[in-house]
């Protein structure tokens, strides 16, 4: 797969080098302003408390990790897989890592990447 | 002049290259069930089929929906002639119209699933939660429709 963005999913990332486990990729939307990038990622069935965000020099990797696991009783019908979520990226290097903020609300990744200050677009006035 | 160089070399390579990954996680999908896909298929091509599990214990049957960033008033449950409806709208916000898009693999707009339940329920006592961007949606059996021990008697 030759996508400079999504990297194979057997990335450098040594835990899961590890264990060979086999992913879902979460859908993302990738947006950007003039002060950063806005990514939403999809995850339903993953807590706060099992989201796993890694910053590998100019690689991020995104991982989470399903609560809805356990299934309550017998599947009659099942369209879900337990698989986790993993998905890696290739960051712009204007984007400040220090200053990436993370929230989730009902199974949405939110990665908010701000620019570096000395990148931001500047009016210059003359004289 | 090197003031005028390229301003933005190399910005982040989101193209829009087919999302192999996610016909990656399909193709998957066939191993671990091998009717899933040409079941979905429809699905697969055409729009937002968000998934959808049905369970069953001794006394309840247990419908989840996957439906991540939703809030809970968007989503719609309901009985209707022994099946589960479970139905809502993802509305397309543009926030900020300088914005540009690197990737858009999300769906928006209405979807809208139904499930034949194999067992009569007990309408009054259905609850749905919506918790990590799962719906699951409880619905105790009627007290024919669980299972009843009967003792062997015998000498």
């Amino acid at each position: 797969m030759t996508n400079s963005v999504t990297k194979p999913e057997n990335g450098t990332v040594e835990t899961a080098q590890a264990e060979q486990k086999s992913y879902l990729t979460p859908r993302v939307n990738i947006h950007e302003q003039k002060d950063g990038y806005v990514l939403h990622a999809e995850m339903p069935g993953v807590a706060k408390e099992s989201i796993e965000i890694l910053l590998d020099d100019d690689e991020l990797t995104i991982i989470g990790h399903r609560k809805t696991a356990e299934v309550p009783g017998t599947a009659l019908y099942r369209e879900s897989t337990a698989r986790d979520y993993r998905r890696v990226f290739a960051l712009d290097p204007v984007i400040d890592t220090a200053r990436i903020v993370a929230k989730i609300d009902q199974g949405l990744l939110t990665l908010e990447l701000p620019k570096a200050e000395k990148v931001k677009p500047r009016k210059i006035t003359v004289n | 002049m090197k003031l005028m160089r390229l301003q933005r070399p190399n910005l982040w390579n989101w193209n829009n290259t087919p999302q192999l990954s996610h016909l990656r996680d399909e193709i998957s999908r066939l191993f671990e069930e091998p009717f899933g896909l040409l079941e979905r298929q429809a699905d697969f091509f055409n729009g937002w089929s968000p998934n959808l599990d049905l369970y069953e214990d001794k006394e309840n049957l247990v419908a989840r929906v996957e439906l991540p960033g939703l809030k809970k008033e968007e989503i719609e449950v309901w009985l209707e002639a022994g099946a589960l409806h479970v139905s809502g709208e993802r509305k397309f916000e543009q926030k900020d119209d300088q914005a540009a898009t690197h990737r858009l693999e999300r769906f928006y707009g209405r979807f809208h699933r139904t499930v034949a339940l194999p067992k009569p329920v007990d309408a009054e006592k259905i609850k749905a939660a919506y918790e990590d961007g799962v719906l699951t949606v409880t619905l105790p059996k009627t007290e024919e429709a669980k299972p009843r021990q009967i003792a062997v008697t015998g000498n």
